[in-house]
């Protein structure tokens, strides 16, 4: 069998999604952000949402995200995007609407308006790209930053007495009653990205069906900001971010 | 409260807002606590237009996230509109920078109350740099209008959502405590049906709300832009498009000034006291009359520089230290004397008060060169 | 029963040689080339194509979607 035999259209079993267009993505190498666009634009294809979908994105890393994905999108101010979704959402009741925030947007500058929201029930999805650092601006500390980790502002590792403690912002999610269904997920391995890719199709669903609001955490890398390759961050993160934050489901009642 | 279409009701100024709101087929209400403005809320929850018109109402975390949901409602197309006062809509400044630089529709009812910080709760008219120069980031202008009477409030509501769709900019109805708080006759509009998602989707179709999504280009609003000159070119077409706001949308009107020698500028409730004091000056056999500006951006510049030289002097009567009294300056350009008279701080200047400043103003123009800075 | 036989297609510009393709890769037949694309990054590409089963491993874990994978059974 000649290869011109097996690359054939018939023949084609996976492909880059086409809701995800030929932008090239401002993403560093190996960046999670891209697999969660791409299990993004998979969901919305495989569901035929496209158009009835508002997609918010935030300030960070994320804030080109309306570049790559061929939905209807609204870059919200930074932190804001769950008090933007609210309203979307309660004005276009059949609609999916999701934000797309990572730790800083969602876990420091817009805490509230991300417990808030939740606290509400907005049926909304929210995904959270937690990294532990601030990519965009340069590596900084972010509030999931984990102790003794080394970023540009905190330079000799983040200690308890000068910075806090890291913020589990997914575990006060699950506290909430309007929160219906509450998971950390990574996309580091295939396993991994199918569970992920599962995960967000449950949280657009909920949204969809009005069951309350979804918050789907990524533990993701940012090998730029951690200063690895992206083959070392996966592992660095295995080692040390999933005992901090551990994969799983935390909450569901949906089921 | 269920009043007939047309009818007559003595109503608060707020809630002269809510119920308008209401019959002009709003979408929605975003908005947070705070005094002088919580009946726009409160009548809001009484009223309950989600089972009625579908008007959504949202009592929202903070400012910070009423104005948030604005934005996302004006990206989607939606009419919606928030209400606050002083400090509250000065946490609002970022996202209204957002809207304008998205060139959002949103409606922004500010009841102002005495200022600065947390102030006082008491009525105040020192929010009009804030309203026309704004406290948000970059070239951007909101439309402002400056109602004067709980009638006024109520029309506002119609004019701010013709004007908020018409130029893709949001506009500002700036009120104040007393407005907002003392109760006046008032003929609400009839019922004007809320648009359906597929006019929406035909008015306006840069709204990101998914409609039509096979046949076009996706939508997006943004207001970020790393190339510089893209930016520039942004902000040109913004300019652009302020000055046929200019040229287009000033209003203004007069109290017994067509013989009038001495003018006194004022707006919004100051107007009210402004216009008793006229009446007192012409009993009293001086020709004054009243200039006031009911959009407060775009300011009516030209009709006051055409007419300055008919004045031997101008006060400004507002409920500041001095606001209002430096676009007239501007407007004026040196032609005549200009003068201010204002209380703070959440006090009222009565129309006496204001009779006294006018004649120190008559007395201090004549021996003043017409100087710009010249007190 | 027919052997499954894959193969992969690489949008080679749109690749930024991460290199988790690589890793993801069971069979280790996917590797970074020697050259570079316009942006100056080694590329992935398949090294001995008639080993490949079509998995999609190295296409799913691609974060820039630049892997398209084509699978059929050998008769």
């Amino acid at each position: 069998m000649e290869l011109q035999d097996i690359i054939k259209p018939e023949n084609k079993v996976y492909g880059k999604p086409s809701l995800m267009n030929e932008t090239p993505m401002h993403y560093c190498p190996g960046c999670s952000h891209g697999l969660v666009h791409k299990l993004v634009a998979e969901i919305i294809e495989e569901m035929g949402m496209e158009e009835d979908t508002i997609a918010i994105c935030p300030v960070g890393c994320a804030v080109f995200a309306y570049r790559y994905v061929d939905v209807d999108w609204i870059e919200a101010s930074h932190g804001r995007a769950p008090a933007c979704a609210s309203s979307v959402k309660r004005l276009w009741p059949k609609k999916l609407v999701f934000t797309y925030q990572g730790d800083g947007d969602m876990a420091c500058i817009g805490t509230a308006e991300a417990i808030h929201a939740m606290n509400r029930g907005e049926n909304i999805a929210m995904i959270f790209i937690n990294n532990a650092i601030y990519g965009m601006t340069g590596g900084q500390m972010a509030p999931t930053t984990l102790m003794g980790m080394k970023t540009a502002t905190c330079p000799y590792g983040r200690q308890a007495d000068l910075h806090g403690y890291p913020l589990h912002i997914t575990d006060i999610a699950a506290t909430l009653e309007g929160t219906c269904y509450v998971t950390r997920q990574a996309v580091n391995t295939v396993p991994n990205i199918r569970k992920a890719k599962k995960a967000i199709r449950q949280a657009f669903e909920n949204s969809l069906k009005g069951k309350g609001c979804s918050l789907v955490e990524i533990v993701s890398t940012c090998a730029s900001g951690w200063k690895k390759t992206p083959q070392q961050a996966n592992e660095w993160m295995e080692e040390n971010m999933f005992p901090y934050y551990p994969l799983g489901d935390l909450k569901n009642t949906v089921e | 409260m269920d009043e007939k279409k047309n009818d007559y009701v003595l109503l608060k100024g707020n809630e002269a807002i809510a119920k308008a709101a209401i019959r002009y087929g709003y979408d929605g209400f975003f908005g947070y606590p705070i005094t002088p403005q919580s009946e726009v809320l409160e009548t809001l929850a009484v009223d309950k237009p989600w089972e009625t018109t579908g008007m959504v109402v949202l009592q929202a975390e903070s400012e910070l996230a009423s104005i948030n949901m604005l934005y996302g409602a004006g990206c989607t197309g939606k009419l919606a509109f928030t209400s606050s006062s002083s400090p509250g809509i000065a946490l609002m400044q970022e996202g209204i920078s957002y809207m304008a630089a998205c060139e959002l529709p949103g409606v922004i009812v500010s009841v102002g109350r005495g200022g600065p910080g947390l102030g006082t709760i008491q009525p105040g008219q020192a929010d009009y740099n804030q309203a026309v120069y704004g406290g948000g980031n970059g070239d951007y202008n909101l439309i402002v209008l400056a109602p004067n009477s709980v009638q006024e409030m109520c029309d506002c509501m119609g004019k701010a959502k013709e004007l908020t769709f018409k130029w893709r900019v949001p506009v500002v109805v700036l009120s104040d405590g007393v407005i907002g708080q003392m109760m006046e006759k008032v003929l609400l509009p009839e019922y004007t049906p809320r648009r359906t998602d597929e006019e929406i989707h035909q008015q306006c179709p840069w709204a990101t709300n998914g409609i039509g999504l096979k046949n076009r280009h996706y939508n997006v609003h943004s207001s970020l832009e790393f190339d510089p000159l893209v930016m520039e070119e942004r902000n040109h077409k913004m300019t652009e498009k302020y000055a046929r706001i200019e040229a287009e949308e000033v209003d203004y009107e007069y109290y017994m000034a067509d013989d009038a020698e001495w003018l006194i500028v004022a707006y919004g409730i100051s107007s009210r006291v402004g216009m008793k004091a006229v009446d007192i000056l012409r009993k009293k056999g001086i020709n004054a009359g009243m200039f006031r500006p009911k959009t407060l951006w775009p300011f009516p510049n030209r009709v006051l520089f055409d007419t300055a030289s008919k004045y031997k002097g101008i006060l400004c009567v507002e409920q500041s230290e001095g606001q209002l009294v430096k676009d007239v300056r501007i407007a004026v350009e040196g032609q005549t004397y200009v003068s201010h008279y204002g209380r703070s701080g959440g006090m009222i200047a009565s129309p006496v008060e204001v009779y006294h400043a006018f004649k120190k103003m008559m007395e201090e123009s004549v021996n003043s060169k017409k100087g710009y800075w010249i007190k | 029963m027919g052997k499954m036989r894959g193969a992969i297609v690489v949008d080679e510009e749109r690749c930024k040689g991460c290199n988790l393709c690589s890793i993801a890769c069971p069979l280790n037949i996917v590797k970074l080339s020697m050259t570079v694309n316009h942006k100056g990054y080694n590329f992935a590409e398949q090294t001995d194509w008639e080993k490949c089963t079509g998995c999609t491993s190295c296409a799913i874990v691609c974060p820039d979607g630049c892997i398209t994978v084509y699978r059929t059974k050998e008769d």
